[in-house]
C-alpha cells in the first residue's frame, strides 16, 4: 500500500517535474501502454496463455469508439462506453474460439483471428478509411474541464491508469487470480478438484480484453487517431516483450517493460539510429542476467542483498 | 517627480532592450528545419533519398539562407502514424522548428494533419501524395513539393491513349490509398480518351509472390499499367517476365514504380517499360546535369522523387525566406511567402504552386533503357504546365468524390 | 482449363518455397520446443549471404551452399551460447529470438543498406519454357524439385536413419529420450544448425522470386509459423501437407478472393485448429 501511494504521488508530479509537454505527452504514452501490458500480463503473465491477438481489443474499442463519434455522430461518453462493450464483447468471442486450444495452437488461433481483424480494417476503407486511419477526432471535456493540454490529459490517464492497477491488483489477489494460475501451473490437478478450468480462463481472457479496451480507447483520444497498425502483429507482439521483458506475473513488471519499449521507441531513437539493434541487445541481456525480467530479477538480486546482511535470511512476501 | 521618471525611464529602457535582445536573439538563432522520413524497415532507401536531397541542397548553401543559418533536424517516423504524431511532437515542442519537411507516407501526414493545424506549423510535403491534402482537405499550413497521386498518371495515360493508341489496358497495383489513387487517375483519363480498364487488380503490399497475380491477367492486352512502392516493382517485372508476358504486353508504370531509388537495383527485365514522373534523372537541364553529379558523388544511386522531393522543399524554403527577408517567426507572411513560390529553373524545370498549393509541374514520358552502363528514365516527351487537375476543370473535378479504388467507377471490367 | 493448370502450377512453386522455409523451423520447433522467432530473420539472412557471394563472382549454387554453412555456424553460436541458458522458459526463448531477429534486422540494414536486392537465377534456369498449352518459368520448375529432394532428403534422414529415430524420439518425449541415453543436448545443436541451414539456403533459393529488402523477415515469419502450425509441430510430414495447403490456399485464394486476400490464409487455419488444435498431423497437447 506505502508503494503504491509513493508511486502515485510521484506519478502525479511528473508534469511539474517534466516541464515539457512533449516530455508530459512521453509519460502519457507510457501510462496507455503500461495498462495494455498489465491487460496481457492477466493473460500471458497469471494465466500462461500467451496470445499474439491481444491488439485486437485495443484497436476494436478505437475503431469502435472513432466510428461512432465520427461517422455515427455519437457523444464521446457513449461512443467511448460502447466501443469498449464492442472490445469486451469481441473479446468474450474470440475467447471462446481460441480457449478450445492451448499453447502453440491458443497462440495461433489468437494470431489468426487478429490478423483477420486487422485485414478487415485494412480493407474496409469506406468504414475505416484502409490504411489511412482515423482522424479528425477531438477530445472531449471532462465536466466542463478541457483534456486538450499535456498535463490535462495526463492526469486523466494517470485517474484510469491508478483504477486499472488496483483492480488488476485486487483480481490478481482474488480467488479468481488464483485459480488462474492454478491453471497456468497445475491444468490438470485443477480440473481434478473440481475447477472448471476452462471457464476461469475465459472469464481472465474477457478481463483481459477490456483493460485493452480501455488502453486502446485512451491511445485513440490521446493521438485523435486511429489505424490499422494499432491492430497489427507488431503491436501484439511488442505488448508480449514489454511483459517479458518487465516480468511475465508480476504486478510492475509490465509498467516496466511498457516504459522501457515506449522510451526507446520514441525517446531513444532520436539518438540512436540503430535503436532497432539497441532493443535486440538489451532483450538478450535481460535474458542471460534476469530471465524472469527485470522487476522480478532486480527484486531477487535486492533480495539477496538483504539476506546477506541479516543472520538470517528475510522472509520475502510473494511478489505476484 | 523624478522618481516615477527614472522608474518610466528604467522600465522603458529594459523593455526596448529585451526587445532588442529577443529580436537580435532571433536573427542570431538558426532557421531550424524539421525533416520527417523513414530510417528502419522497407521504407528506409527512399527515407534515406529524402534526407540526401535535403542535405545536397543545403550543403550547396553552405546551410545558409537569408543571412541565417539552417539547422537541419531528422526524425525517424518508422512508417507508424502513432509515431510519426510523437515525432512531430517532438519536432515542434522540444527542437522548436520553424518548419517541417516531410513525411514519407501520405498516411503519416494525414496523421499529423491535425497537430499542424494546432501549432500552425509550416510543412512543406515533399513525397506524400495524397489527393485530398490539396484538393477538398485544405490545411493552410501545408504546401506540397512533390505532386499529387494522380496528378502524373493523367499524363501517362493520355500518352498511352494518343500517342500509344491502346485500348485494352489492366492495373495491377499495391493495395494502398496512394497505388489506388495513381491507378484512379490513369483510368479517369484512359477512359475519357476511349479507352478501356478490363481489370483491376490490387495486391496485398507485403506479396511475396506476383505469379498468382501475373498469370491472372486477362489476354489480349495492349499494356498493363502498374503502381508499386519499394521491392514489388522488382518483383512483379520479374515474375511477368518469368511467365512470358515480357515483349507480348507492354508496361506502363507510375513515377514511384521505377524511380531512380529502386532503378540501380534492378536488372535488364526493366529496360523498356514506360513511365510518367515529374522529374528523371535523365531530364537533361544545366542545373539538373550538376544536380545529378553532386549527387551520384555523394551517394550510390542517382537522385529520384524522394529526393528530388526533398530539394525541391528547399527550394521553397530558399525563396520564401528570402520573400520574408529571414523573419521565419513570422508565421504568415512565411506561409504567404512559401505558397507564392515560383522556381525558374531547378533540376526538374519550373515549379510553381497552383490556388491549392499543389505544384503545376512537367510531367515527363520517359522509358527505361541503359546508357553508360546505368539504367536511366529516358524522357520521351514533356507536358508542360500540368496540374493535379489535368485538363479538367477545378471546380467540376472536386465536386466528385476523391480518387480512391471505387471512384471514378471501373465500367468496363470484364 | 488453363487458368486452373498454372495456378496449380504456382501453388505447388509456391509450396516448395514454403517448405523450404517451414521444413527447419518445424524441427527446431518439434525438438527443442522453441519458437524461433529469428527463422524469417535467418532466411533474410541467408538471402543477403548469397547475394554477396553472387556479387563477388561465384556461382549460384556456391552461394546456396556458403548461405547454408553461414547459417549454420550462427544456429550453432546461438544455441550454444545464448539458448542453451533458457531450456523450458517459454517466455526467455521468445525475447532471445525476437531479440535476435531484431539485431539481424538492423545489422543487415546496417550492412547492406536499404535497397531492395536482387539475385538472379543461374543462366540456363532463366525464363519461360513451354509445358503444352503452360508457359511457366523454368526457376520454379527448379525450386519445385530442390523442395522435392530435400523433402526425400529430410524424410530419410528423419524415418530411415538412426539419428533420425534419436531426433524423433526427442520430439515425442525429451525426458525419456534423455532417460534412454540420447544426447539430447547433442541432437538438439544438430538440429538447430540443419533448421539454420535449410532456411538459410532456402533464403537465396527463395530470392531470385523474392527478392532481398529490409521487413522480409516479418513477411515470411507468419507463413513458416502458419505451416508449421497448420501441419502439426514436429513433424515434417505436416510441413509438407502443410506447405501444399497453404500453397494452394494463398494462390487460388488471390486469384479467386483478391479482397480477402488478408484474410484468406488465417480463416482456415484458424478453422483447422478450432477444430484440431494439434493441427493435421500434430500430437495432441500433453
Amino acid at each position: 500500500m506505502k508503494a503504491v501511494l509513493i508511486g502515485t504521488a510521484l506519478a502525479a508530479l511528473v508534469p511539474t517535474l517534466l516541464g515539457s509537454s512533449f516530455h508530459i505527452n512521453l509519460a502519457t504514452q507510457v501510462l496507455i501502454a503500461a495498462i495494455f501490458a498489465s491487460s496481457y500480463n492477466v493473460l500471458a503473465g497469471w494465466g500462461g496463455l500467451v496470445s499474439f491477438g491481444h491488439a485486437a481489443f485495443f484497436g476494436a474499442a478505437g475503431y469502435g469508439a472513432a466510428l461512432l463519434v465520427l461517422k455515427a455522430g455519437f457523444g464521446h461518453l457513449a461512443a467511448a462506453m460502447l466501443g469498449l462493450a464492442f472490445a469486451t464483447v469481441l473479446a468474450c468471442i474470440i475467447g471462446a474460439l481460441a480457449l478450445r486450444a492451448t499453447g502453440i495452437s491458443f497462440l495461433m488461433i489468437t494470431l489468426a483471428l487478429g490478423q483477420i481483424l486487422w485485414g478487415l480494417s485494412y480493407r474496409w476503407v469506406s468504414l475505416t478509411g484502409g490504411d489511412n486511419g482515423l482522424t479528425g477526432l477531438k477530445r472531449p471535456a471532462l465536466f466542463g474541464l478541457s483534456l486538450d493540454g499535456a498535463a490535462a490529459y495526463y492526469y486523466f490517464t494517470l485517474g484510469i491508469a491508478l483504477v486499472a492497477f488496483l483492480s488488476i491488483r485486487r483480481f490478481a489477489g482474488s480467488s479468481l487470480g488464483a485459480s488462474l494460475r492454478g491453471t497456468r501451473d497445475q491444468p490438470r490437478r485443477m480440473s481434478a478438484l473440481g475447477f472448471n478450468v476452462w471457464l476461469v480462463r475465459w472469464v481472465a481472457f474477457v478481463y483481459a480484453g477490456f483493460w485493452a479496451g480501455v488502453a486502446g480507447l485512451l491511445f485513440l483520444y490521446y493521438h485523435r487517431f486511429i489505424g490499422p497498425h494499432s491492430l497489427s502483429i507488431a503491436e501484439s507482439a511488442e505488448v508480449l516483450l514489454m511483459v517479458i521483458l518487465g516480468g511475465a506475473g508480476t504486478l510492475t513488471g509490465p509498467i516496466v517493460g511498457a516504459a522501457i519499449i515506449v522510451l526507446v521507441r520514441n525517446l531513444i531513437s532520436a539518438y540512436v539510429e540503430h535503436w532497432p539493434m539497441l532493443l535486440g541487445v538489451l532483450f538478450l541481456l535481460v535474458i542471460m542476467f534476469v530471465p524472469e525480467g527485470i522487476v522480478p530479477g532486480i527484486a531477487s538480486r535486492l533480495r539477496a542483498l538483504r539476506a546477506s546482511g541479516h543472520k538470517a535470511p528475510a522472509e520475502a512476501p510473494p511478489h505476484t | 517627480m523624478s522618481r516615477l521618471a527614472l522608474l518610466l525611464a528604467r522600465l522603458t529602457a529594459f523593455v526596448f532592450a529585451t526587445t532588442c535582445a529577443s529580436l537580435a536573439f532571433a536573427q542570431g538563432e538558426p532557421i531550424r528545419v524539421g525533416l520527417l522520413m523513414i530510417k528502419t524497415g522497407p521504407f528506409a532507401a527512399p527515407g534515406k533519398q529524402m534526407e540526401d536531397g535535403l542535405t545536397q541542397f543545403l550543403r550547396e548553401r553552405n546551410y545558409t539562407i537569408a543571412g541565417r543559418k539552417v539547422e537541419l533536424i531528422t526524425a525517424d517516423t518508422a512508417a507508424n502514424p502513432a509515431i510519426a504524431k510523437t515525432k512531430t511532437q517532438e519536432l515542434i515542442e522540444r527542437n522548436k522548428v520553424h518548419v517541417l519537411v516531410g513525411p514519407l507516407a501520405a498516411s503519416d501526414m494525414l496523421a499529423i494533419d491535425d497537430l499542424i493545424r494546432e501549432a500552425q506549423m509550416p510543412i512543406i510535403a515533399s513525397s506524400a501524395a495524397a489527393e485530398d491534402l490539396t484538393q477538398r482537405k485544405l490545411n493552410p499550413w501545408f504546401v506540397r513539393s512533390a505532386g499529387s497521386s494522380g496528378q502524373i498518371s493523367h499524363a501517362m495515360a493520355d500518352y498511352a491513349a494518343k500517342d500509344l493508341k491502346y485500348k485494352r489496358i489492366a492495373t495491377v497495383a499495391d493495395d494502398l490509398t496512394f497505388s489506388q489513387e495513381v491507378v484512379a487517375g490513369f483510368q479517369h483519363v484512359f477512359e475519357e480518351s476511349g479507352g478501356r480498364i478490363v481489370q483491376k487488380i490490387f495486391s496485398p503490399i507485403a506479396t511475396p509472390d506476383y505469379a498468382t497475380y501475373v498469370t491472372q491477367l486477362k489476354p489480349n492486352l495492349d499494356a498493363v499499367f502498374i503502381s508499386f512502392s519499394g521491392a514489388n516493382g522488382p518483383r512483379f517485372l520479374k515474375a511477368f517476365g518469368d511467365y512470358g508476358l515480357r515483349g507480348k504486353v507492354a508496361v506502363l508504370a507510375s513515377m514511384t514504380t521505377v524511380d531512380e531509388a529502386i532503378l540501380h537495383t534492378m536488372n535488364d527485365d526493366v529496360i523498356g517499360v514506360l513511365s510518367s514522373g515529374w522529374y528523371s534523372a535523365a531530364f537533361d537541364n544545366p542545373e539538373n546535369r550538376k544536380f545529378v553529379a553532386e549527387f551520384r558523388a555523394a551517394n550510390k544511386s542517382d537522385p529520384g522523387l524522394y529526393a528530388v522531393g526533398a530539394y525541391s522543399a528547399g527550394l521553397f524554403l530558399e525563396q520564401a525566406v528570402i520573400a520574408v527577408n529571414g523573419k521565419v517567426e513570422d508565421k504568415q507572411a512565411f506561409m504567404k511567402a512559401l505558397k507564392a513560390v515560383q522556381i525558374k529553373s531547378s533540376p526538374r524545370g519550373e515549379i510553381r504552386l497552383d490556388a491549392y498549393a499543389n505544384p503545376i509541374v512537367n510531367a515527363y514520358i520517359r522509358r527505361v533503357e541503359r546508357k553508360d552502363g546505368r539504367l536511366m528514365n529516358v524522357v520521351l516527351k514533356t507536358y508542360p504546365n500540368v496540374s493535379q487537375f489535368w485538363t479538367f476543370e477545378p471546380k467540376a473535378f472536386l465536386a466528385n468524390p476523391v480518387y480512391s479504388r471505387e471512384w471514378p467507377p471501373a465500367k468496363n471490367l470484364e | 482449363m488453363h487458368a486452373w493448370a498454372v495456378q496449380t502450377f504456382n501453388s505447388v512453386a509456391f509450396a516448395g518455397l514454403l517448405f523450404l522455409l517451414a521444413s527447419g523451423f518445424t524441427l527446431i520447433f518439434g525438438l527443442m520446443r522453441i519458437p524461433n522467432m529469428a527463422h524469417g530473420a535467418c532466411f533474410m539472412l541467408g538471402a543477403y549471404v548469397g547475394y554477396s557471394v553472387i556479387k563477388a563472382g561465384l556461382p549460384f549454387f556456391v552461394a546456396v551452399a556458403a548461405a547454408g554453412i553461414a547459417l549454420a555456424l550462427l544456429g550453432a553460436i546461438v544455441e550454444r551460447v545464448v539458448l542453451r541458458r533458457m531450456e523450458a522458459n517459454e517466455f526467455a526463448q521468445v525475447l532471445a529470438t525476437m531479440g535476435l531477429a531484431f539485431i539481424i534486422a538492423d545489422a543487415s540494414l546496417w550492412f547492406w543498406g536499404g535497397d531492395a536486392l536482387q539475385i538472379p537465377e543461374p543462366d540456363w534456369l532463366r525464363g519461360p519454357v513451354r509445358m503444352g498449352d503452360l508457359v511457366v518459368p523454368k526457376y520454379r520448375i527448379a525450386l519445385i524439385v530442390c523442395a522435392a529432394v530435400a523433402a526425400v532428403a529430410l524424410w530419410l534422414l528423419v524415418d530411415k536413419t538412426r539419428l533420425g529415430a534419436m531426433i524423433r524420439a526427442g520430439v515425442d518425449n525429451p525426458a525419456i529420450a534423455r532417460a534412454m541415453g540420447i544426447r539430447v543436448s547433442k541432437l538438439s545443436t544438430f538440429v538447430f544448425c540443419l533448421g539454420s541451414a535449410l532456411v538459410g539456403m532456402g533464403g537465396v533459393l527463395g530470392a531470385p522470386i523474392i527478392s532481398i529488402y529490409p521487413g522480409l523477415d516479418f513477411d515470411m515469419l507468419p507463413l513458416a509459423f502458419i505451416v508449421v502450425i497448420l501441419g502439426g509441430i514436429g513433424s515434417l510430414a505436416g510441413a509438407f501437407v502443410g506447405s501444399i495447403v497453404i500453397g494452394f490456399i494463398y494462390t487460388f485464394g488471390q486469384a479467386w478472393v483478391a479482397d480477402l486476400a488478408y484474410v484468406i490464409l488465417f480463416l482456415p487455419m484458424a478453422l483447422v485448429l478450432i477444430v484440431r488444435p494439434q493441427g493435421l498431423f500434430g500430437r495432441p497437447a500433453a
